[in-house]
């Protein structure tokens, strides 16, 4: 399929696509296996905190097929990990901080082999009390970071003056990644002690960094390669680090490449989840529901390491304001240290978590006002001058969420649909329907604002095909789709002469990871920088071709270049390139400009632009069960000028589903012992085809983005997960509807929202 | 052709993969085809989970026996298992003319983001292409809930699904028949261990003798010892070749269901000889699991969560033991005796389930809540059949449920509670008051004790309203949960 129409803006099936369905597009483990191939499996912690560790590998060392049993002591450099803090021990040293942490790796010549030797591998400690939940932890005093606090105006004034103050306190769940590809890592020693890793992970640099330092390796010594992930969601962000440097300190010790897989039950029990969160609030508004004041204390459940810990929770700091401007306020943050998995980045990055603690009070408040949940909600949302400063300092330039709002309330009819709902209730004694509908604004750009960097390395043949390098990674987002259209689009070229390579360190150096839904606006600017560099080498060759006057471009459009009514090929216009010695690589590089923040001041610009989006949905509840079903979603989503449209709808179909699981079916369970007792889809359940909404009506925004954006799109990766929370105030309008209609009571619903918590909810209401 | 049963056993596996005829005589009998297909290079198949759950791994594979394509999870089959079978892998549906419309449908449909899922997808719905009863919305549904996708939210995916559901392309595939086996049986051993498959119920029997044997059937449930719990049984026993133990058939008016039937057999079977078997079956697992679990299976693991048994107790079914001694016939409430007990004694497994189908005024509901509504285990689940007579007096009072104790049980105190009694509301909450007393759940990770109480009251009651208008409705629509208290979604 030739594309000859343009690249960028239309419809494009994945880059991948036809790999994926036929199975020949390939994932770490998929690789021919090199000989020699050692297989690690992980000794892991049988208990969730302990001292005086001792590893007795005497009898597994002896065992059939075993090469070497590898403990904290044969680490030949820095015994630590962590992407910001340092404090991470690649196997564990003297304590035990969490059930499942790795203790030692077995290196054997088979993975049945290695998994038999490791259970033989003694593990004995002091067990101590673990601390399991972020109560527990405020209690302990156990403190990953000081408090984050971001202030304005005089809030307790502001509470004190309300016409209704509300105190609340919300608990958000964790939830595990699931991807379906398990964390892999393969490493292969080369020449003069350099060693190759291929890596499912979101951050190849990271792993090339911390491998260099477990091994005391030139970082040049080291490359890491991804050829795509099986779905990432920033659970290799950090965490697919260990596994890899691991299989890098097995191939250093034995000289024999080694790959470390985890099945599915030693990837959910060893790493980090999204961040449990708890919310204290007070909120303050007037008899129309204006929020007036807010007030919130946030604690997050860190697990026993730091990882991104300390950004998520700054992110979702920023987040307690979503899409509404709040004139007075006091938010605090701090990360709680448990002995639990190290919690780390998940799609949202503690957005998510920060949104739902104002989402909760507007409802409240709607509630106790007597107020559709709606109209509060739009009394509050940014709009022109004063209403349109963050509570960080940033402005939000023409808040286009008003308009959003009332475009879909009117395209999704809500109010005739409130009033049949309604209708229908009113004679429906054991089901019942409800409404929701939730904004979201979503800041775009790495907190941290020196990583949003990104570099390009785009090499054109000359027969005129290309190879495209960048430092992002594929992960299911269709990132190299949207990059390799870019390319297309500046080289006038067709979308199927560029290859998009596995991203390596050894093409584009210090990259970020590819996270923060920031993929496409970093790496597709810095690869339209790339190519626009090529081009502007091939102009003066191709016009000398096509024989145009001094000061008249040549059109690169589809392999072809036109001017003059004339036109030639793209490849006749590359090969005359290399004959008249004209370089036809070249890098690009991208930084966003103008972001910056002062985390002791509590102000700046962190983002570069914000994303928006809205969402109705529409539940029905069995009261008798607690099952409920989702009957419709409308989503109104900016996306600013799609690069790609039905990738973003994808991507937003997808994010909001994820989003659902997150508050709906999905439930992490740790026993009393801190040992994870959902590790496997049989116990751990992510929605599946049953619990997609039975309508869904995507719509983009279609509006450029203000922002100097590649192509003037917007980012897409993360802010409709986000539209999820909607569930749950459908969840609750249809709860509601369960008491006396002249009760309003306000429904107390538990997250997850399991059918055992939707039913004690209906229960409670009945009760009433 | 199938030869004399008396012919000696064959001692090495033969299958078709893709197109091609292979051998295979080292692999140990506890290998599983997903381990297998990957160590030989056949990495489209993909492993995520290794428990059935997620369905990335998914194969298809030509039913001898029906000779239709059934999706298949290949993480829990075991090699002997498809000795005399074709499989087609991910790998092999592409032709030179292109790609098959199953994997076509999915490009076009931007059925994939990461991919990792997508060939156990495409798989699925490789069969749904041959499938000509794909007639409903929820059968769309139930043909994929087995595979789980983490990216896309499955809409695009659905959408491909129902662009090749029943579209029959004249193919290959459409033509294609099972290599079948040489009728001798299989005896198979590798490893250092054994695999069996009889072709005679005196065979079977025989080999139980041995101490060490162990009857599987589909091994959806022993797969995850051998997988999740490293077990490796020294000796399998497979009943899938012994004919008479499979099928669904009257014998005068008892209905016979025999113990190694499929799952997707029996509902295919029991849509209108007895729909409240087949109401459960709906959610009772995956395509794939339904296609490879048995009736037998279910009940032999005696779990108080298996969802068949709560159906069959409430249909007052027999169970039939073979052993040495011949048949004996047991009641099926004698014969889960304890915790995954049975009565069998050493040396008997299950022949079949013999019973009456209930009259068409019988009012019928089969329930089960689970977390999930597809691909679960049960919170709870429950059976009812109530008879009245012409007075509206109750004659007849069942209500089985799973989940609540130690076994699948009948709610004995309800039923005598409502055994005389006018069908009314106030009998009705009477006989859930005498639940109430009876039922000792325990909590755990799938529900309270206060869940598993609440529910199971609440089905009683919720079978009550269901059944105000019509004796049984089976399960034809999206519903929102597992009593049919409104219309549903007809799309």
């Amino acid at each position: 399929m030739s594309a000859v129409g343009p690249a960028l803006h239309h419809d494009a099936p994945h880059e991948s696509a036809v790999g994926h369905v036929t199975g020949r597009a390939r994932y770490v483990d998929d690789l021919p296996e090199p000989p020699g191939l050692l297989h690690a499996v992980l000794v892991t912690a049988p208990m969730a905190r302990g001292r005086a560790l001792v590893v007795d590998a005497v009898g597994a060392g002896g065992a059939e097929g075993v090469v070497a049993v590898l403990t904290a002591a044969d680490i030949p450099g820095d015994p630590y990990i962590g992407p910001i803090v340092h404090d991470e021990p690649l196997l564990a040293l003297d304590q035990i901080g969490y059930h499942g942490q790795p203790v030692a790796v077995v290196l054997a010549e088979g993975r049945e082999l290695a998994r038999r030797a490791a259970e033989q591998v003694v593990v004995r400690a002091e067990p101590l009390e673990p601390v399991l939940g972020i109560e527990q932890g405020i209690a302990a005093g156990r403190f990953h970071t000081a408090p984050h606090t971001i202030t304005r105006g005089d809030v307790e004034a502001a509470l004190a003056g309300a016409h209704l103050l509300i105190t609340g306190e919300v608990q958000t769940p964790a939830q595990d990644h699931f991807y379906l590809e398990t964390q892999c890592a393969l490493a292969i020693p080369g020449e003069g002690g350099s060693l190759e890793i291929w890596s499912s992970t979101q951050h190849p640099t990271e792993v090339q960094r911390a491998t260099a330092g477990a091994l005391r390796l030139p970082q040049a010594a080291v490359s890491c390669r991804v050829p795509r992930m099986g779905g990432g969601f920033g659970g290799k962000e950090s965490q697919a680090t260990q596994p890899a440097v691991l299989a890098a300190l097995g191939a250093r010790h034995t000289g024999r490449p080694v790959k470390l897989w985890l099945d599915r039950s030693e990837d959910m029990r060893i790493t980090g989840k999204r961040h449990p969160f708890l919310g204290r609030y007070r909120a303050g508004f007037d008899a129309d529901g204006r929020l007036l004041g807010l007030e919130v204390q946030l604690y997050s459940d860190g697990g026993w390491t730091a990882d991104l810990s300390g950004p998520v929770m700054d992110r979702a700091l920023f987040h307690l304001d979503n899409a509404y401007h709040v004139p007075a306020l006091r938010f605090s943050g701090r990360v709680v240290q448990t002995d639990l998995p190290s919690n780390t980045a998940f799609r949202g990055f503690g957005g998510p978590q920060g949104i739902y603690v104002v989402e909760d009070a507007l409802e409240r408040a709607a509630s106790r006002l007597g107020l559709p949940p709606e109209a509060v909600r739009r009394r509050n949302y940014y709009g022109d001058a004063p209403r349109d400063q963050t509570p960080y300092g940033q402005r939000v330039p023409g808040p286009p969420i008003a308009a959003m709002h009332d475009r879909l309330v009117r395209t999704a009819g809500l109010s005739r649909r409130r009033g049949a709902i309604a209708a229908a209730n009113a004679v429906s004694r054991h089901t019942k329907r409800g409404l929701g509908l939730v904004p979201v604004k979503f800041g775009i750009s790495f907190t941290a604002s020196l990583l949003n960097q990104a570099g390009a390395l785009v090499l054109v043949y000359a027969d005129g095909t290309v190879q495209l390098n960048h430092g992002g990674t594929e992960m299911g987002q269709g990132l190299h789709t949207k990059v390799r259209a870019v390319c297309a689009d500046v080289l006038g070229v067709p979308v199927d002469t560029i290859r998009v390579m596995d991203t390596s360190t050894d093409k584009i150096p210090n990259t970020s990871a590819t996270a923060a839904s920031s993929g496409s606006d970093l790496n597709g600017a810095a690869v339209a920088e790339a190519a626009r560099r090529i081009r502007e080498r091939m102009v003066p060759i191709a016009a000398s071709l096509l024989g145009l006057d001094e000061g008249t471009s040549p059109t690169f459009r589809g392999g072809e270049v036109y001017g003059e009514g004339r036109s030639i090929s793209f490849a006749e216009v590359a090969n005359a390139c290399w004959v008249q010695q004209i370089p036809l690589s070249a890098t690009g590089f991208y930084r966003t400009p103008g972001i910056a923040y002062d985390p002791q001041q509590g102000r700046g610009t962190p983002f570069f632009y914000f994303a928006w989006g809205i969402a109705l949905v529409e539940v029905e509840v069995l009261g008798l069960t607690g099952e409920h079903r989702i009957q419709r979603v409308d989503i109104l989503h900016d996306v600013g000028n799609s690069l790609i449209p039905n990738i973003d709808v994808g991507q937003i179909e997808g994010a909001f589903v994820q989003g659902v699981g997150w508050l709906t079916g999905e439930e992490v369970i740790h026993g009393d012992d801190g040992r994870c007792l959902t590790h496997g889809p049989s116990t751990y359940k992510v929605p599946s085809v049953g619990d997609v909404p039975l309508q869904m009506r995507i719509e983009l925004l279609d509006q450029p983005a203000e922002a100097d954006t590649i192509g003037r799109s917007k980012a897409v990766g993360e802010p409709p997960f986000v539209l999820g929370i909607a569930v749950i105030s459908a969840l609750r309008d249809a709860i509601g509807a369960f008491g006396e209609a002249e009760a309003e009571a306000e429904v107390e619903l538990a997250l997850p929202a399991t059918p055992e918590a939707i039913l004690r909810a209906v229960e409670a209401q009945r009760a009433r | 052709m199938r030869s004399s049963p008396s012919a000696e056993p064959s001692t090495i596996l033969r299958f078709v993969l893709n197109g091609v005829a292979l051998q295979e005589s080292e692999a140990r009998p506890t290998t599983t085809l997903l381990q297998w297909l990957r160590r030989r290079r056949h990495t489209g198949t993909k492993e995520g989970c290794a428990e059935g759950d997620c369905g990335a791994c998914t194969v298809a594979i030509l039913d001898p026996g029906s000779g239709r394509w059934r999706a298949i999870n290949s993480c829990l089959v075991l090699l002997p298992m498809i000795d005399g079978c074709q499989v087609v892998t991910v790998e092999g549906l592409a032709s030179r003319n292109g790609l098959h419309p199953a994997q076509r449908a999915m490009v076009q449909a931007q059925g994939s983001q990461c991919g990792y899922c997508t060939p156990g997808f495409v798989m699925s719905l490789f069969e749904a292409c041959y499938r000509s009863d794909l007639d409903q919305p929820w059968k769309l549904d139930d043909q994929i809930c087995g595979n789980l996708c983490r990216c896309t939210g499955y809409r695009p995916i659905r959408d491909a699904l129902a662009s090749v559901a029943g579209q029959r392309p004249d193919d290959r595939f459409r033509a294609a028949s099972a290599p079948g086996t040489s009728g001798a049986g299989l005896r198979y051993e590798a490893g250092g261990q054994r695999f069996d498959a009889p072709t005679t119920l005196e065979g079977a029997l025989a080999l139980l003798r041995s101490p060490t044997v162990r009857i599987v059937a589909g091994a959806t449930d022993l797969g995850l010892e051998i997988t999740q719990r490293h077990a490796h049984p020294p000796h399998l026993l497979s009943l899938d070749r012994i004919a008479e133990l499979r099928g669904v058939a009257f014998d005068g008016d008892e209905l016979v269901l025999g113990a190694t039937t499929a799952l997707s057999e029996l509902e295919d079977a029991t849509e209108d000889t007895l729909p409240i078997l087949h109401r459960m079956l709906r959610y009772f697992g995956s395509r794939q699991i339904k296609h490879r679990g048995t009736l037998g299976g279910n009940l032999c693991n005696a779990s108080p969560i298996g969802d068949l048994a709560p159906v069959l107790l409430a249909l007052d079914a027999d169970a039939v033991l073979q052993g040495p001694q011949g048949p004996r016939t047991v009641p099926l409430s004698s014969f889960f005796v304890g915790y995954r007990t049975t009565a069998l004694e050493p040396g008997e497994l299950l022949a079949q389930i013999r019973l009456r189908p209930p009259p068409d005024s019988a009012r019928l509901g089969a329930y089960k809540v689970s977390r999930r509504r597809e691909l679960d285990i049960s919170a709870v689940s429950a059976a009812v059949q109530i008879r009245l007579d012409d007075q509206g007096q109750v004659t007849l009072a069942r209500l089985a449920l799973g989940g609540v104790g130690a076994t699948p049980l009948r709610a004995t105190a309800a039923e005598a509670a409502l055994l005389g009694r006018p069908w009314s509301e106030e009998s009705v909450q009477q006989a859930a008051h005498a639940l109430d007393q009876q039922l000792t759940p325990l909590s755990d990770p799938r529900g309270s004790s206060w869940f598993r109480h609440t529910l199971a009251r609440n089905l009683l009651l919720g079978f009550y309203e269901e059944t105000r208008l019509q004796p049984f409705t089976p399960l034809s629509g999206r519903h929102t949960g597992t009593l049919i208290l409104s219309p549903g979604d007809p799309r």
